[in-house]
């Protein structure tokens, strides 16, 4: 299947990420709020256009501000990014942690019904209200709480992440996929470094293969991961506009400044069921193989992938879904430096989840940023060369434990 | 009677208190996980928290409510295992305030004593009062005739007071540091007349606790305080022979900043008394001098000091009071002028004459809090302390008297059999004084 009319991305932007690692940070005192990152990313966005008149409609991806921030019926707070959205059309999405990514796809959708010209997508999540081990208990609705809840890990989904690596273990040697995950691990950090408004932008740490390597702490934790192989909790927000064609001149915006999406896909599995091999993302691959498809491209068009890795394991796992290495190679892909900014396929280049942080639901909306903003040369400090033959970025937004998948493939308009 | 039925009646005797409510917050801690335990549900276990001040066992219900529930967010991993037959309770959030509820359910607050009634393990931390703590043991003994004692006390031989009350070798010192829930450091003290039994039990109720134990002889101040007692009572010395060039607040001054900075410790030696408290230091000092023979173990100057009201120790909410010093959000602010009778502001103009008097520290020099965390002290160490060695000026020189004056302390701590090794003396510096090296050391 084609796109029936050409879709574009730009004015992206995103707030820092915000949570520890971060000076901003101080756990005791009071924090900013939903309200404050829907302004500062929804204005973000419309600095970046002629008039903010001329946004048609809003969609914001979040997962869970009833439960984080008990609030609900987002949609109606992006008029207070601007007067002029008052009476638009708005509406939130959720799909876990690939709510972003199904923010962003709800606005292609109304761009191809030709019911809008310029749609703002917000993508937003605020999780420090909580500590950990209830945040825990937020997150864990992104897997099925009737069936896998009651006799489920108290951290939730680092456990169903923590059986995947030890699937791996088991599969492909223990050593092997340790050393793939600590190297993800230190990439993740090394790139956030780089990237001003990175959660780990502030890391100074000279060991990070050390820290990497620190032995899983069972009694505490889990059993297959420590913390670094987990992204952090974080509070952020990430904006950008969905444009037609018609809409990019309304917006005075030079297709320069914008990527076209070239291909997307979406896929679930069902949500009551565990993964049948927890050594593959198969979910999160049939929706690349969907994206590939529409675009005509492969991955040897690829400059660059932004994908989805809440965990050391999951970052790994995705370069085999998107094809970018062959079952069970991706472990030495990764501790080769396949994924580092000069390695073959680069991943993740403002630092994924673990580098630049997770904002949940608004996290697939944060890599749309990033990919546009390789494309359009406005990546700064982590900014990449595009080659000319390999002129495509990847995105995948995954939430859950590979249930639901957004994946969208661009490249500069 | 075996361990898993004697921890089913526990009292704490002085619950309400600095060391006490600390005990009360790490026994409720093992008693709900017993009590929550797979398969332990029909047991009845109860808890008796007893404080002559009720006012402050107010205070205790709100400290165990507050603690336990970090205790329980900590130990969710393994709690999620104690409720997995309740379907009732599903999200993290559920299991910690279930066991919130089960484990203040176990303790009673009381003010009366025979409430102890038929307790098989009770824990004392009342003053260092020998004729309290043996009237109080005789009562227990009435009231609950079978409890094992476990006395904080962490100067008093515990033979003595065993005998005077009739226990039988009932009686093992138990000796928390401050603060117990945190502190991993432990002294048991037995002597030879303790029961076995009740040294078993006390070794693995250390072990529940999470403590790591080190032995000490029965013998009036044990390690820690035989230790930290003689090394204030030289701090003080060394303070009076500077009084006459630097006056009383410039010596006190003087010999603090040595102790924390040529030494590298947490804290200067008039700082820890404060911290201790210089009442509980002069109380100590009495017992130590009662039972300790052929050492002058007293100071006119603390006496002095309390004649004053100058008590240290802390306030309710932990903020430290007046003592040789006076602190402002924790740090020293100003200095006790004995002369004056009144605290001096320590600024700039007026301590430079006596940082300039004791020189610059020596090359390879670390803040203790910089070392604490660094994996490399050691070598660190070693190399700060070469260079302490061959160093000028009067800071460098007290300094190494400091450091010799302390190693003999710990040396005649295992010569006189307080301590079996020199190691349990490093130990207990090192765990419980959070000392960055053992006073039996090749540095001195």
């Amino acid at each position: 299947m084609k796109l029936r009319k050409k879709v574009y991305i730009a004015a992206g932007t995103y707030t820092i990420s915000l949570g520890t690692g971060r000076k901003e940070f101080h756990p005791r005192k009071p924090r900013p709020g939903l309200e404050h990152y829907i302004i500062e990313a929804g204005q973000g966005v419309l600095a970046q256009v002629s008039d903010p008149r001329v946004i048609d409609e809003c969609v914001v991806g979040n997962f869970m501000a009833a439960r984080f921030n008990r609030q609900g019926n987002l949609a109606a707070l992006m008029p207070t990014i601007h007067p002029s959205l008052e009476y638009k059309p708005s509406t939130r999405v959720e799909g876990a942690c690939g709510s972003g990514g199904l923010a962003v796809m709800t606005a292609m959708k109304s761009i191809l019904a030709d019911l809008s010209d310029v749609v703002l997508v917000i993508g937003i999540e605020v999780q420090n209200t909580v500590k950990a081990i209830y945040g825990a208990d937020v997150l864990a609705g992104a897997g099925h709480y009737a069936s896998h809840r009651k006799n489920g890990h108290a951290y939730f989904f680092p456990s169903f992440f923590s059986d995947r690596a030890g699937a791996a273990f088991k599969k492909y040697g223990h050593d092997e996929v340790r050393r793939a995950m600590t190297q993800w691990f230190v990439n993740a950090i090394e790139a956030g470094r780089r990237c001003p408004e990175a959660q780990e932008h502030h890391n100074r740490v000279e060991d990070l293969h050390a820290l990497g390597n620190t032995p899983p702490n069972p009694t505490a934790f889990v059993d297959n991961l420590n913390v670094f192989d987990c992204s952090k909790v974080s509070d952020g927000a990430a904006g950008l506009l969905v444009l037609s064609e018609e809409g990019l001149a309304k917006a005075g915006i030079a297709k320069k400044d914008a990527v076209e999406i070239v291909g997307c896909g979406t896929s679930v599995a069902n949500l009551t069921e565990l993964p049948a091999d927890p050594t593959t993302l198969a979910t999160s691959r049939s929706a690349v193989e969907k994206a590939y498809g529409m675009a005509g491209v492969s991955v040897k068009d690829l400059a660059f992938a932004e994908v989805h890795d809440c965990f050391s394991i999951t970052g790994i796992l995705m370069a085999e879904a998107a094809g970018i290495c062959a079952q069970g190679e991706g472990f030495d892909f990764v501790s080769d430096g396949g994924t580092r900014p000069d390695g073959r396929l680069p991943m993740n280049l403002s630092g994924g989840l673990i580098g630049h942080g997770h904002y949940t639901g608004g996290t697939g909306v944060r890599q749309t940023v990033d990919n546009w903003k390789q494309l359009t040369g406005k990546a700064g400090d982590f900014q990449l060369e595009i080659p000319a033959n390999r002129p495509h970025g990847l995105v995948i937004s995954m939430g859950g434990n590979d249930k639901t998948v957004v994946v969208f493939v661009a490249k500069q308009a | 009677m075996d361990l898993a039925q004697r921890y089913t009646n526990v009292g704490v005797i002085g619950a309400a208190g600095k060391m006490g409510s600390g005990i009360a917050l790490l026994l409720t801690h093992e008693m709900a996980l017993r009590k929550t335990s797979p398969g332990a549900r029909e047991e009845r276990f109860k808890l008796t928290l007893m404080d002559v001040n009720d006012e402050a066992l107010d205070g205790l219900k709100g400290y165990l409510r507050s603690q336990m529930r970090r205790l329980a967010e900590k130990s969710t991993v393994r709690l999620r295992a104690h409720y997995a037959d309740r379907p009732d309770l599903v999200e993290n959030g559920e299991i910690i305030q279930a066991y919130v509820d089960d484990a203040l359910d176990l303790a009673r607050f009381t003010t009366d004593l025979d409430q102890l009634a038929g307790c098989r393990l009770v824990f004392e931390a009342i003053a260092e009062n020998i004729d309290l703590k043996v009237k109080i043991y005789k009562q227990v003994k009435k009231l609950a005739p079978e409890a094992f004692i476990f006395t904080n006390t962490s100067s008093i031989p515990i033979r003595l007071l065993d005998e005077q009350a009739g226990l039988g070798g009932g009686l093992v010192g138990f000796h928390f540091y401050n603060p117990p829930a945190v502190q991993r450091l432990l002294e048991l003290i037995t002597s030879p007349t303790t029961r076995d039994d009740l040294v078993a039990d006390a070794q693995q109720i250390a072990k529940d606790l999470k403590k790591k134990v080190i032995p000490a002889s029965d013998i009036a101040g044990f390690i820690g305080n035989g230790h930290f007692i003689r090394d204030g009572l030289y701090g003080i010395a060394e303070m009076e022979k500077l009084r006459g060039d630097y006056g009383f607040a410039g010596g006190t001054y003087m010999v603090n900043r040595v102790c924390q900075d040529w030494l590298i410790r947490p804290m200067g030696i008039f700082q820890l008394i404060d911290y201790v408290g210089v009442d509980v230091f002069q109380c100590i000092l009495g017992v130590m001098n009662q039972f300790i023979e052929g050492e002058e173990l007293h100071s006119d100057l603390i006496d002095e000091l309390m004649k004053r009201g100058v008590r240290g120790g802390q306030n309710p909410d932990g903020s430290q009071k007046d003592g040789f010093f006076r602190y402002e959000k924790g740090q020293i602010s100003a200095v006790y002028d004995l002369d004056k009778g009144d605290y001096q502001p320590i600024a700039a103009a007026w301590s430079d004459r006596f940082d300039k008097a004791l020189g610059g520290l020596p090359d390879g020099h670390f803040p203790w809090r910089a070392l604490s965390r660094d994996t490399s002290k050691t070598a660190k160490l070693e190399g700060y302390f070469g260079n302490l060695a061959k160093a000028e000026g009067l800071g460098a020189r007290l300094g190494r008297d400091y450091l010799k004056r302390s190693k003999e302390i710990g040396e005649q701590l295992v010569s006189s059999g307080v301590a079996a090794k020199a190691e349990d003396v490093n130990g207990v510096l090192l765990n419980g004084f959070f000392h960055l090296y053992g006073p039996i050391n090749d540095y001195a």
